[in-house]
């Protein structure tokens, strides 16, 4: 996650962003469905309310945010208190307003943050339905994250999601022999060999990072065919498949920088950005902040989405936000039409467009945005929504999902493979003792 | 207003309703939380010793408990250790005395979440000072793993700690020093005692009490460490710098399992409560 210099770097950068691809695809061809009928949304008269959302990675998000807002109020006549905080404030901040029953009347919060609490969220299956059959239908991860499976009830809106491609050098990939990364696992770790074998090893952060860490070791592992828990949510960790994925991330671990062990959500940046190292994962920011500071580096550097590996399908793990309203709020009509609002194109495509690729949409019609194919370094994050499984996959969204992300268990996982030298079993054991912790009522029986 | 009782509960509730609020209320909930299963988002239920005996079958808390014991005694000794000498040094004699005792203090005045986030700059994989300065003067030829390797890791926060705890013994020992009467160590030489036996039989037992009370003061506060180790490793790698405090962060606030979180806290609370009592325990056979 580019947070410290690159949300700075993004300040400045977006401004150009906005005036050079956002304003320049003006009018843009409207990207919505003809003729699916309105949904009528009242909001209560004079409503005012609150909203608690987290605090803007890059500076367009806010702009125009802020700008679509304002544009809402002016049409509605009624009120809008945004409140900006850190995205990992946001979490408890909505928990304690969901026990007490009182504080913001909506929230854009994360991951499962709605199956916390999925009882006291107000229905949102009619807008959810009118959206997607307006913009394309949501993307596959999308139900999985916001419909409540007690009810089969949507209980959230998908905003989209801040989202992760290798970055990387292209001109130490050429290099090393290849045009682009590989897209199937195994090139992509003899590549990396190469890059190290070259002098320009990649990094990816096996810290406790909290965005980088956990998005790209649950693709991995994920890719092989291993995952945390069952359909049931039945602990399965310690699987062959998990083994084959740790065999093959020692392999990739012995070809990355030394240090990656204790890399956190911003090193990977700086490495990147010093020319430490070719390649790594990471969100859009490094790309901006390059053109802002290093344009060399800019224009050496490019994207693509992660490497495949035996299951053949994409199974990558991005920041995923979502919008939901409490049942307790006076006001949950005007929140819905404000949703509505703003995911309506008029809102919605100038939105997007000023994010120059950092968000990912999660309807389908706004990847046809002209943003995502402006410059082609962008248009691999235009797909990674649609790539992504959730968190806890594959078993049901709620506290043991949140809690297994929150303990870093599968970044351990990989870190104790290829840093502690555990071999696979032992460290798939460990994790599945860890999980066990979480999942324990659902242990499948043996025999 | 005639009844000095009276008005004496009145001077004192203000002082008293803070304490209460702000210090007694969420003690008390923190020790109740404990023993329920609340999650992020509901109430729970009362559940006895259950979080606690879940604790002790978990490898992550046993790893932290063997963490915050090894930060808090090699920290505290070094603190302790090299604190006493510096307040020996600085008990002397010498130009500038004043402003050296000013910039003893200066670890201590930085807010630690800013010295924090020098030492993690320092101890970056990549973009070290340390490393760097070795590199150049050719002493290495390779960058120091600082926070990547457990052990290493483990040391780098410690060395951090000291770094930040060392004015705290300093400052209170020099205190301590300065109060210990001149003609004592002046009877002694004229008895033909040497340096070190009037350290030994003078300075020693007169400062003993004190040290005491900075050594708890210490330990407490380095047992329930925070902020340091959730800024420069989040408890990484691989939980090898999870101490009590910030395992139970983790697993309350981003992890939602408030009542775990909780139990883990409680469990800083009998082992200070030992060390206090221990203290004073010494002092009274002191007196």
């Amino acid at each position: 996650m580019g947070k410290g210099i690159t949300r700075r770097d993004f300040l400045k950068t977006t401004a150009v962003g906005i005036a050079g691809a956002g304003l320049a695809s003006f009018p843009f061809e409207s990207v919505a469905q003809k003729g699916v009928p309105d949904l009528p949304i009242k909001p209560e008269k004079g409503a005012a309310i609150r909203v608690l959302r987290w605090s803007v990675f890059v500076q367009g998000d806010k702009d125009l945010w802020d700008k679509n807002t304002k544009k809402w109020e002016e049409t509605t006549g009624c009120k809008v208190m945004t409140e900006y905080i850190s995205w990992e404030d946001v979490r408890p901040k909505a928990a304690m307003a969901a026990s007490v029953g009182a504080g913001h009347d909506m929230v854009l919060g994360w991951h499962d943050d709605p199956h916390l609490y999925p009882d006291k969220l107000v229905d949102m299956t009619d807008l959810a339905n009118y959206l997607g059959k307006k913009y394309g239908g949501w993307e596959a991860v999308c139900p999985k994250y916001a419909i409540n499976p007690k009810t089969g009830r949507w209980i959230a809106i998908p905003m989209g999601g801040p989202v992760n491609c290798i970055n990387y050098r292209e001109s130490w990939v050429k290099e090393a022999g290849y045009e682009k990364p590989p897209g199937e696992v195994y090139e992509f770790i003899k590549m990396c060999k190469k890059l190290k074998a070259n002098g320009h090893p990649p990094g990816f952060a096996l810290g406790h990072a909290v965005g980088d860490g956990n998005n790209w070791t649950h693709q991995w592992l994920w890719t092989f065919g291993g995952k945390c828990v069952d359909k049931d949510g039945n602990v399965v960790i310690n699987s062959p498949q998990t083994w084959a994925a740790l065999e093959a991330v020692k392999e990739l671990y012995d070809t990355l920088i030394p240090g990656t062990a204790s890399w956190l959500d911003p090193h990977n940046n700086k490495a990147f950005l010093s020319g430490e190292i070719s390649a790594t994962t990471n969100g859009i920011s490094i790309y901006f902040a390059a053109k802002k500071d290093f344009p060399e580096i800019a224009k050496d550097m490019n994207h693509v989405n992660m490497p495949i590996g035996p299951v053949k399908r994409p199974t990558e793990l991005h920041l995923f936000n979502q919008a939901f309203i409490f049942k307790y709020s006076k006001f949950p009509n005007a929140c819905k039409h404000y949703i509505k609002f703003m995911l309506e194109e008029e809102q919605a495509a100038p939105w997007i467009n000023a994010m120059i690729g950092y968000v990912g949409p999660s309807l389908k019609a706004y990847k046809n945005l002209p943003i995502w194919t402006s410059d082609p370094k962008i248009t691999p994050f235009r797909d990674c929504i649609a790539n992504m499984l959730w968190n806890g996959y594959e078993g049901p969204e709620g506290v043991a999902s949140a809690a297994a992300m929150a303990e870093y268990i599968v970044v351990d996982l990989i870190g104790d493979a290829c840093v502690r030298g555990k071999s696979p079993k032992e460290a798939a054991q460990i994790a599945e003792q860890r999980l066990l912790r979480y999942y324990k009522k659902k242990t499948p029986k043996k025999g | 207003m005639e009844n000095r009782n009276f008005l004496g509960f009145l001077l004192v509730f203000p002082a008293e309703a803070i304490l209460l609020i702000f210090l007694a209320y969420p003690f008390v909930l923190g020790l109740w939380l404990g023993f329920t299963d609340t999650v992020i988002g509901r109430k729970g239920e009362f559940i006895g010793f259950a979080n606690y005996a879940s604790l002790l079958q978990d490898s992550t808390f046993w790893l932290a408990t063997y963490n915050t014991f090894l930060y808090t005694i090699v920290a505290v000794f070094f603190k302790a250790l090299l604190g006493f000498m510096l307040a020996i040094v600085l008990n002397r004699d010498f130009k500038a005395k004043g402003l050296m005792r000013a910039i003893i203090l200066l670890p201590w005045i930085i807010p630690t979440a800013l010295s924090a986030i020098a030492f993690w700059w320092l101890y970056d994989s990549t973009f070290s000072a340390i490393s760097w300065t070795l590199m150049k003067t050719s002493l290495m030829s390779h960058r120091i793993d600082f926070l990547g390797d457990p052990t290493n890791a483990r040391l780098s926060l410690i060395v951090a700690n000291v770094w930040r705890g060392i004015p705290f013994f300093t400052i209170g020992l020099l205190a301590g020093l300065q109060t210990i009467d001149p003609t004592l160590y002046e009877a002694a030489a004229i008895d033909g005692a040497g340096s070190w036996k009037r350290f030994r039989r003078i300075t020693l037992p007169l400062i003993l009490p004190l040290m005491a009370v900075i050594t708890t003061f210490s330990t407490i506060w380095t047992f329930g460490d925070f902020q340091l180790v959730w800024v420069i490793t989040k408890g990484g790698p691989a939980n090898a710098t999870h101490l009590f405090g910030t395992l139970s962060f983790q697993r309350a606030i981003p992890g939602g399992h408030f009542g775990e979180g909780a139990a883990i806290s409680n469990f800083i609370l009998p082992i200070l409560v030992i060390c206090v009592l221990a203290t004073f325990k010494f002092l009274r056979r002191e007196d």
